[in-house]
């Protein structure tokens, strides 16, 4: 078993409103910030897991991901696994 | 001198008109609303910024409307010695993200908004806020926050103590795991004041003991005597 | 049946008729919207009718996007309650906090600052924690992909909520996302109810009521009207949220696929919040029209339902309509169903005037389309026609379904216990308390009835809501049987109030609409005040079914006869069907929200709790009566039934009388209206808030007596110098009464036992943690 780094990043759907995404990207750009668009404000989870393989560790960060940490009517993640 | 008074809007702001109504209907001072644009406040004794959600509170209480012209502009007004402000409830995060007060104001414990009315012990009467007050009086004001659990490090905290720049705690139950049970405090020239608690919901008889109302008597007090 | 857009095939041809041809795709989604069940009250529009609507008044009766009463000083009162149950069972968080935005756009439409909110709100049964093996069933339809409803809840946003989802995560995000909305849109929730009944388990009910504040000069109507007025949508960009969200809410809730199902509209209440001001504002400018919030239906509803008030035509051009997405169909943007978007009608030449105000307060304005003289809705897209259809027949012209209503066969008024225990026959119940100490003496009986979701304290939820925020909240939640707030700088006050009980419905649907009605009034006259007016949702199951139209025509009838003998008009509502699953229908639930008139709120107004030692308790009212649907029936003997005793109304009127000539001569000391838990839980919860005790000389210590729900009583004190002036306004209007002892101690006593007030108090404060409701 090896332990690896996670990283599970949460964020709005794409098709959905993020008012808080909205309000942050009108700030940046009253503060002079230009020229960006399409901003999302999501979280991050990150832990250490033991697992066999790469892939091991994909699929149960996955099953959990879905289950608990991301609400699938609202939100999409990803994930990503850092070898030790 | 007659004292005039400057309730910032933000955009968010829902406290703006209960302070209004405090400074302009009960005490009669002469009190305007000013748009967070502008930045001609020297003409104020008084500068309140308000309790609400400014911009939603969306990235974290007060992070962004502390980029506000209006707020931006209170150093200089504060150098000036134009007069106080006060930041009640958002308006104190707005303060505490300016640096203009230490400390940071974060998520209450249970991780819950809250909405009550909490006993509070007044720790220094020798404020232009806390005036009118007795020291260790024990007065009831109303909170509203889901953001209300003071920090800072401990040395700031050590350095408040010191100089008496805690003006109000807790007292008996801490409802939002605030350190020290800090409720309120000002900074250390004593002209910037933030509070946690809303003296403006409990400022008349109507809608409880009305004591709220003695720190805003306490602040036109203040400036008649300045 | 036209699966795509729910429409049916009579429906269908009747568009074809109307418009001499096929309608095209996005003709046949205008007319789904404006067809469907939520926006054209087809099935329920011949029973509503019986709902009285006139009073003196009545500014504006339904048929706005809310009702408006006066009130004095040329000071008015806009209320109105909708319904959110669907959004609220597949996206609890942010299903609950567009209902509460919805409703608040609908009281701004009339030109009111909104000034206090209220939720009834319904879930299952709540299970202690740690959740057993009991998972929500699955939904689906056989044939059909079911997802997990497990998946269906609590958003990331309440915290990471996972496994905690089920009944417990649904209630939990609704609280969360109400809390989120309203305290941040700055509008004070100041009351409202919560149950925990099986029977919502699956499709939980949330209703908002909001109350607004204006002057008779500012009111406002829906309507587009004037050649040449330029029409512009206001708030937030459009972009694909919702779309269908009103056929949604007029079908089962059924495990539909993912990918059918509407995006979830998401709530942003700081872009609210400026809407708010800067409409309040746009307001005072004499170029506006009129206005209406975009609800469900978004731009396909409201216009034309502007322009039908108008008795007008208008034309909307797609590419001025700011977009959130790129890409976007014109049929993608007529159905969204965006919110913070207002629709407002201006004169032309003035439309400048108002983007600037909207554009102040950072918010998207802009102009796109104008009033035009035939009576068509038209949609232009670059200059072309893309969609124009009848205004007359989108708005109104919906055939009527030819439903019928009829009672279930047998009428199941007894057993209709909690699945999965044994369940008694009521008749055979030992209803008797015993002397002495144990399980069945009174002072355990008490203390579990305060103890149960129904009765017991909701503080949990009511302290997640700002209630002070504006500054009017004289009497706010868990304080009062209604919420009580000042008007500044006035005398008068007003009162709010909103409940329904589904139980009662259920076993007699026509007293149970009799009694949401005199609930209501009850709570708004124990604080003192005046019943105005009445604004409702009701709140069924699937209307084809006939029982289920039966009982919706019976609680309407129900309702109206209460109505009528308290004089009060109905002055806007809304009707939810389609609230079951599968598996279960809901309990048939007509919410009640009344306004009340406290004449000086400084002296008029009543404590519910005892104010002094040796002030006499009354009971006023009915003194005995069948306590059939009763809470103790339920929590002592897992029955859900029995027989309801029927509501006097003739009674009913001269109690109302009574309780007024009382309040305006202030002879009451505190008033407290009986339901829930009965006479002795109304005696304890009057204790609570001073810690006052009563010794009480009680005739009949039967459970029934102490504990069965039966209507039109109140628990009043007096002082003694005044008993003799209370009792001559009594004898005068004929209602009876009954001295039940005096207030005093820190315990209640009577046949020779005593519990302390401060343990009744812990029971009742934490029946909600009990069940473990509070992680």
């Amino acid at each position: 078993m090896k332990e690896f780094l996670i990283r599970v990043s949460i964020e709005p759907k794409p098709e959905l409103l993020d008012p808080q995404g909205q309000a942050v990207e009108r700030a940046m750009q009253e503060l002079g910030l230009r020229n960006i668009s399409q901003t999302r404000v999501g979280k991050v989870v990150k832990f250490k897991l033991k697992a066999v393989s790469t892939t091991q560790a994909r699929e149960r960060v996955s099953e959990i991901a879905q289950k608990l940490l991301a609400n699938p009517v609202i939100e999409r993640y990803s994930v990503e696994v850092e070898e030790p | 001198m007659m004292m005039h008074a400057a309730v910032v809007v933000f955009p968010g702001s829902n406290c703006d008109l209960d302070a209004y109504h405090v400074l302009k209907d009960l005490l009669h001072i002469e009190t305007d609303l000013l748009w967070y644009r502008e930045t001609d406040i020297d003409r104020y004794e008084l500068v309140v910024l308000p309790g609400g959600f400014s911009y939603g509170d969306y990235l974290r209480a007060g992070a962004i409307a502390r980029f506000a012209p209006v707020v931006q502009e209170l150093p200089n007004y504060l150098e000036r010695q134009r007069g106080i402000v006060l930041g009640i409830c958002n308006g104190f995060q707005i303060l505490t993200e300016a640096g203009l007060l230490p400390g940071a104001l974060t998520r209450n414990i249970n991780r819950q908004f809250i909405c009550k009315t909490v006993t509070l012990r007044i720790e220094n009467n020798a404020t232009p806020l806390t005036q009118l007050f007795q020291l260790g009086e024990i007065i009831d004001l109303p909170i509203a926050h889901g953001e209300g659990r003071y920090i800072a490090p401990p040395q700031i905290i050590e350095r408040l103590k010191k100089n008496r720049q805690v003006l109000l705690t807790y007292y008996g139950e801490n409802p939002n795991g605030s350190g020290e049970k800090i409720a309120g405090i000002m900074d250390e020239t004593g002209t910037v004041f933030g509070l946690m608690p809303h003296p403006e919901r409990n400022a008349e008889r109507l809608l409880g003991s009305g004591i709220g109302l003695k720190f805003f008597e306490s602040l036109v007090q203040e400036t008649v005597h300045a | 049946m036209n699966k795509q857009q729910g429409l049916s095939a009579h429906e269908y041809e009747q568009i074809c008729q109307a418009l001499q041809r096929e309608p095209n795709e996005l003709e046949l989604g205008l007319f789904s919207l404006n067809w469907s069940e939520h926006c054209s009250y087809k099935s329920s529009k011949r029973f509503l009718k019986l709902l009285p609507t006139v009073g003196e008044r009545v500014l504006q009766g339904p048929g706005e996007n809310a009702g408006v009463l006066e009130l004095e000083n040329g000071w008015c009162v806009a209320f109105k309650v909708e319904s959110h149950n669907h959004p609220s069972a597949v996206e609890p968080f942010n299903g609950a906090a567009t209902g509460v935005g919805g409703i608040i756009r609908d009281i701004l439409s009339m030109g009111a600052r909104p000034i206090a909110l209220l939720d009834s709100l319904r879930f299952g049964d709540l299970t202690p924690w740690p959740p057993s093996q009991r998972r929500v069933k699955s939904l689906g339809v056989e044939g059909r992909e079911t997802p997990d409803p497990q998946t269906l809840g609590l958003s990331v946003r309440g915290g990471v909520g996972g496994e905690v989802r089920g009944v417990r995560g649904v209630f939990e995000g609704v609280v969360a996302g109400i809390a989120h909305y309203g305290n941040c849109v700055g509008v004070p929730t100041v009351g409202g109810d919560v149950y925990f009944e099986d029977a919502y388990a699956e499709n939980c009910l949330v209703n908002v009521l909001c109350v607004g504040l204006l002057k008779k000069h500012e009111l406002k109507r829906a309507v587009a009207q004037g050649i040449g007025n330029k029409i512009l949508l206001v708030g937030a960009r459009t972009g694909r949220d919702g779309i269908h969200g009103a056929t949604f809410a007029s079908e089962d809730l059924l495990g539909e696929r993912e990918e059918k199902r509407p995006n979830v509209q998401v709530g942003d209440p700081f872009t609210a919040k400026s809407l708010i001001e800067a409409t309040l504002e746009a307001c005072r400018e004499p170029e506006l029209v009129g206005l209406q919030d975009l609800g469900a239906g978004g731009l396909s509803t409201a216009p034309p339902e502007m322009a039908t008030r108008g008795d007008a035509g208008l034309a909307i051009d797609i590419e001025e309509i700011p977009v959130r997405a790129e890409g976007m169909m014109p049929y993608e943007i007529v159905l969204s169903e965006s919110q913070e978007r207002m629709v407002l009608c201006v004169k032309a030449g003035s439309e400048q005037k108002f983007l600037k105000i909207y554009h102040k307060w950072g918010l998207e304005a802009a102009v796109i389309g104008e009033v035009i003289s035939e009576r068509v809705y038209r949609i232009r897209h670059e200059g072309r026609t893309i969609a124009e259809v009848p205004i007359s027949t989108l708005v109104g012209g919906v055939p009527e379904p030819e439903l019928t209503p009829s009672p279930p066969s047998q009428r199941r008024v007894k057993s209709l216990g909690v699945e999965g225990r044994e369940t008694p026959d009521p008749q055979t119940l030992d209803l008797s308390v015993r002397e002495g100490p144990g399980e069945r003496s009174w002072r355990d009986r008490l203390k579990r009835l305060l103890q149960s979701s129904t009765i017991g304290s909701k503080r949990w939820v009511y302290q997640q809501y700002d209630h002070t925020v504006q500054t009017n909240t004289v009497i706010g939640p868990g304080s009062g049987d209604a919420a009580l707030l000042r008007v500044k700088g006035e005398r008068f006050g007003i009162a709010v109030t909103m409940g329904g009980n589904g139980r009662y419905c259920q076993i007699d649907p026509c007293e149970g609409g009799i009694r949401a009605v005199c609930e209501s009034a009850h709570n708004l006259l124990s604080v003192g005040a005046e019943p105005i007016g009445i604004t409702d949702c009701l709140n069924f199951a699937n209307p084809t079914a006939p029982e289920v139209y039966w009982t919706f025509e019976q609680a309407i009838r129900g309702m109206a006869e209460a109505a009528k003998a308290f004089g009060l008009p109905f002055v806007s509502g809304n009707v939810s069907f389609y609230n079951q699953s599968e598996t279960r229908k809901i309990y048939p639930t007509p919410m009640v929200g009344m306004v009340g008139f406290v004449r000086d709120i400084e002296h008029n107004r009543v404590p519910m709790g005892f104010q002094h030692e040796g002030d006499l308790i009354y009971l006023i009212g009915n003194p005995q009566g069948k306590s059939g649907g009763s809470e103790f029936l339920k929590v002592f003997y897992n029955v859900v039934g029995g027989e309801l005793e029927k509501t006097d109304l003739e009674l009913e009127r001269r109690l109302t009388q009574a309780m007024l000539t009382l309040t305006e001569r202030r002879l009451l000391m505190s008033a407290h209206d009986v339901s829930e838990g009965g006479l002795l839980v109304a005696i304890a919860e009057k204790g609570f808030p001073r810690g006052w005790g009563a010794r009480l000389v009680l005739d009949d210590i039967s459970e029934e007596a102490l504990f069965g729900e039966w209507p039109s009583r109140f628990i009043v004190t007096v002082a003694p110098e005044n008993a003799r002036a209370f009792r001559e306004v009594l004898d005068g209007a004929g209602v009876p009464y009954q001295l039940l002892g005096t207030v005093g101690g820190r315990s209640l006593e009577f046949s020779g036992q005593a519990i302390a007030v401060e343990e009744l108090q812990e029971a009742y404060e934490s029946a909600l943690s009990a069940l473990g409701a509070i992680l």
